[in-house]
């Protein structure tokens, strides 16, 4: 059955609602930086933008399921080879190697990684065809997150790494599991948690600890915390206004334009802009839902779930590290942050969710 | 940009059979969890920025403010003091200060600093825990250019952030201590000043004027500190600046000094202990006014190191007692044109009464001598005599017939036994002792014999200079005592009016005209062409009865004392000099004679070439002898 699919086929809400956060994402990280070495961060950020809704439309044409054969495995092996070679070859920036310059571009191999682990995920899942999981596939989809995440947090990056759990979490759980099977996981969970503390760096114990405690050190491991708590709360309700915060602007918040944008964004634009912001999120991932909903099979259900899952992940992380909910693990905001890598990888999976819907109607 | 039919139709071949639609009505509950935990997700976030940004949002502005203002203070200067010409005699000169940011400050720090500066550790430790309040503390004035030099290349981030420099202004006065009393000196308010409500508007660490007019006149002098905000980024670098509040400087304070005339008195006083006072008889204004020895207020400006203030404070000869207000001190003789003017008043002589003295008198069973007693007294003597010659006996047979409330009556109308009520502070009340008096200070009767040497400025009498100089001032203008001051008033503030006979007036003065002008002892004072009056005294301490038999007794020399106005027919100055264990009084006179010359040197240098004058203001000669009824302000 021929099916016309055509630039109109696109699912042009998603895209309404990703431009809008990416234009919020361009004007904030443009008054964030004005006059500091980051200054240029914000054209930079279009042309990421740019080129990401390129690739989407790339990506979109393509038929998902042809990347679900034996491709996904060549691209996993490829992208564990990638992380190798960065931990070897990579660029060292603030203490860790993530970055790997590939044709001009300096790329952060692990932020491609979790387009390749959603496709895994889907391939495996939908190979299984079973609605209950035993242990043995358990370990199986484990192992496949677990090798690229020990190479990531080797680098070492946590907070990327985790960002490689929700698509395993959200998959398992979309594929089906019994009762029993995830109240075991939890309490194996509660017990290894503590003991996995001491094998944290020193620097990530401390970022725990001053979640949890920020006033410990506020000069030090606490100072973000509290800085960022203090933008936050200095927005009010209806903010500062662009270019009027202090917190920003003389630099008392780190990293303004990336991990932190959304303190700056909150301190410049207030309560009402933050909700503004959260509903744009809300609906971006509701469409992704949805677009899980209509799939046309479970591949692309899983495709869809797992992206919606990983969005869910990074703004809950992010935006819950500014407000002081979350430890700071230093994970990107979705669309917001500038950033190539992250942006394009954002893309990529709008991408994909595009694919899925363009296909919805076959067979 | 469709994908193309072939693409699609080779997808749809490698569709294996595990892609076929299935059953999704499972994993439609499960996605609906998922819905679910995403607007969980959203509220939870969504409460937490209400929590942040609508509940307490003041918490988190002021900290954000307290992150990016630093204040600091922008000292006002104090106004200058000037003299009745309008001439600088204090003046300020720009400093530098150095503070310490409190929030800033580590203890481990502290005891380099201290040694860098030439601190002391204890006094700096102690001085920033005493300021718990204060965001700043000022641990060092007049920073000197090293100094500088070493805060400038330590106070970065790393070593000693919590240092910072401040335009200060350093009080300057004259060198020699010339008018030391007067002006006074400022320094930081201290604990107890901060506790008593008069200093309720001063904060810890305010410099406050601690003596003198700089006391007396503090909240004219002292200016508003200003604010300066200035915007730090996160590394402490300073960003803008902004005037919060610009300083008010305080305002100029013109004194009735008279520089001139200072500078004499002082030059005449120079090596000796005791006090100057000129006054403008016809309206209080105090010309000059000197105390000796003096001290150099410039070491007191600021933060006094301990050194300098026990040096100061423990030298027996008390250079911080201002002595034209403070010594209390027999008149001596000076008294007697007062018990002369009583008498006259009273009655009890007139102009032509005469006594004999043969050297001494007795009364009620003591001898009283005259100081003439060796070369056999003075003979048949009149009042014009008795006063120009110093004659004791005279004097204790009026006090005698006068009684000692009589005397006391007309003193006091002087202004004997009260503070004159001078711009200054701590003045002390002296005493004229009276029957009430006596009652009052020792619940005993007043017995006759005592009131002998009260006629002539011996026994129970006390007097400042600054109050001596009033008295004599008062009298010289046909009695009318003018409340003295240091500071200009719109117009002279009339004490008391005597309402006395103008011809019993002119009789004392002319006795006094005597004293200069005829032979008699205060003839060193008299000046060709001005009619010059006086009065000298030699006054035995106080407490020499005390001191008698003693060591220190005899050492001490009696106080000598002159009190001196010109001219006789309308006079315009009236000088005190008090120079201690000077022996006679006509060793003060020749320091009273100094500041008249001066004075009428300089009234004759203006008359001739009056565009040469400092003197901004023309000075206007007023008819005091008849004035126009002034008023007894109450």
């Amino acid at each position: 059955m021929p099916v016309y699919r055509s630039i109109r086929e696109l699912d042009w809400p998603l895209l309404i609602v990703t431009l809008a956060l990416c234009t919020l994402g361009v004007l904030q990280i443009y008054s964030a930086t004005l006059g500091t070495r980051w200054q240029d961060a914000w054209w930079k950020q279009i042309v990421w933008v740019v080129t990401g809704i390129a690739m989407m439309w790339v990506i979109a044409s393509v038929d998902y399921h042809s990347l679900l054969g034996a491709r996904v495995i060549y691209l996993y092996i490829a992208s564990l080879v990638l992380l190798v070679i960065t931990g070897f070859a990579g660029n060292k920036v603030f203490g860790s190697t993530r970055w790997i310059k590939i044709a001009g571009f300096t790329l952060q191999t692990s932020e491609f990684v979790k387009i390749v682990l959603i496709l895994l995920m889907a391939k495996s899942l939908t190979d299984l065809k079973t609605e209950e999981l035993n242990w043995k596939d358990l370990a199986k989809l484990a192992g496949f997150v677990a090798v690229p995440m020990a190479l990531v947090m080797k680098e070492p990056d946590l907070g990327t790494a985790l960002t490689y759990i929700p698509i395993l979490i959200c998959g398992v759980l979309m594929a089906g599991m019994r009762w029993k099977y995830i109240l075991v996981i939890t309490g194996i969970l509660m017990v290894s948690l503590p003991i996995g503390y001491h094998f944290l760096k020193p620097y990530q114990k401390d970022r725990l600890v001053s979640f949890i405690y920020p006033d410990r050190d506020p000069k030090g491991t606490g100072f973000q915390v509290i800085q960022s708590r203090i933008a936050v709360g200095n927005g009010g309700m209806w903010g500062r206004g662009a270019k009027e915060s202090s917190q920003t602007h003389l630099g008392f918040l780190p990293v303004p334009h990336t991990d932190f944008i959304f303190s700056s964004f909150a301190e410049e634009h207030g309560f009402v802009g933050i909700v503004v912001a959260l509903v744009l999120y809300f609906l971006l991932i509701m469409q992704v839902v949805q677009n899980a909903q209509t799939a046309t099979d479970r591949a692309g259900l899983y495709i869809c779930m797992g992206v919606a899952a990983l969005l869910l992940f990074h703004v809950l992380v992010n935006v819950g590290m500014v407000v002081g909910r979350m430890p700071i693990t230093g994970i990107p905001l979705p669309l917001m942050s500038s950033g190539g890598s992250n942006t394009w990888s954002i893309f990529l999976m709008l991408g994909l969710v595009n694919s899925v819907r363009l296909r919805r109607f076959v067979n | 940009m469709a994908v193309t039919e072939n693409d699609h139709r080779q997808a749809d071949e490698v569709l294996p059979e595990r892609f076929s639609r299935d059953a999704s009505k499972a994993l439609s509950g499960k996605i609906a969890i998922f819905q679910y935990l995403t607007v969980a997700v959203f509220v939870f976030l969504v409460s937490a920025f209400w929590k942040l940004q609508v509940q307490n949002p003041d918490v988190y502005s002021e900290a954000a403010e307290r992150n990016r203002i630093k204040s600091t203070p922008i000292l006002a200067p104090r106004g200058k003091i000037l003299d009745r010409d309008g001439r600088v005699i204090v003046d300020n000169k720009a400093s530098y200060s150095l503070l310490l940011n409190r929030d800033q400050i580590k203890p481990e720090h502290l005891p380099a600093i201290a040694e860098a500066l030439q601190l002391d550790y204890g006094e700096l430790a102690g001085k920033i825990h005493r300021m718990g309040a204060n965001p700043q503390i000022i641990i060092k004035d007049q920073v000197s250019r090293d100094d500088i030099a070493w805060i400038e290349s330590h106070r970065d981030l790393d070593t000693y952030p919590e240092m910072q420099l401040i335009q200060a202004w350093r009080r300057q006065y004259p060198q020699d201590g010339l008018a030391a009393h007067v002006m006074g000196y400022v320094g930081e308010i201290s604990e107890s000043e901060l506790n008593s409500p008069q200093f309720l508007d001063y904060h810890q660490g305010d410099i406050i004027g601690k003596d003198g007019l700089e006391r007396q006149y503090d909240q004219t002098l002292r200016g508003e500190d200003g604010q300066q905000r200035v915007l730090v980024d996160n590394m402490g670098h300073e960003r803008e600046m902004e005037n919060a509040q610009d300083a008010v400087p305080g305002k100029d304070l013109r004194t009735t000094l008279d520089l001139d005339l200072q500078a004499v008195a002082e030059l005449a006083m120079e090596g000796k202990r005791g006090a100057v006072v000129a006054l403008d008889p016809r309206s209080g204004e105090v010309l000059a006014m000197v105390s000796r020895p003096s001290y150099d207020p410039n070491k007191f400006t600021g933060r006094i190191s301990k050194n300098d203030w026990n040096e100061i404070a423990n030298d027996p000869y008390k250079p911080l007692m201002d002595r034209a207000i403070q010594a209390e001190l027999a008149p001596g003789s000076t008294f007697k044109p007062f018990t002369a003017l009583a008498g006259l008043e009273t009655g009890v002589i007139d102009d032509q009464t005469e006594f004999h003295c043969p050297g001494g008198a007795s009364f009620y069973g003591h001898y009283f001598a005259c100081w003439r007693q060796k070369q056999g007294g003075h003979g048949k003597i009149s009042l014009h005599r008795g006063i120009a010659q110093s004659c004791d006996v005279y004097f204790y047979n009026v006090a005698n017939r006068l009684g000692i409330d009589r005397l006391a009556q007309y003193a006091e109308l002087a202004g004997f036994g009260h503070k004159t009520g001078i711009d200054l502070p701590n003045e002390r009340e002296s005493t004229m002792p009276s029957t009430k008096w006596k009652m009052r200070m020792f619940r005993q009767k007043w017995y006759a014999g005592e009131t002998i040497s009260v006629g002539i400025g011996q026994g129970a009498i006390t007097v400042s200079p600054l109050q001596l100089a009033a008295a004599e001032g008062g009298l010289a203008v046909g009695g009318n005592w003018y409340q003295p001051h240091l500071v200009k008033t719109p117009s002279p503030k009339l004490l008391r009016a005597g309402h006395l006979n103008s011809q019993n007036v002119q009789d004392v003065i002319y006795g006094m005209y005597g004293v200069v002008n005829e032979g008699g002892t205060g003839r060193f004072a008299a000046l060709p062409g001005i009619k010059v009056c006086g009065k000298t005294g030699t006054a035995q301490l106080a407490s020499n009865q005390l001191l008698k038999g003693t060591k220190l007794g005899q050492t001490m020399k009696d106080n000598a004392w002159f009190v001196g106005f010109a001219p006789e027919e309308a006079p315009e100055i009236v000088v005190v000099a008090l120079f201690e264990n000077g022996e006679h009084g006509d060793r003060a006179s020749w320091i009273v004679r100094d500041v008249l010359k001066a004075y009428f040197d300089k009234k004759a240098r203006e008359a001739k070439a009056p565009w040469q004058s400092a003197r901004i203001q023309p000075f206007v000669p007023r008819e005091l002898f008849n004035p126009p009824a002034p008023e007894v302000q109450q």
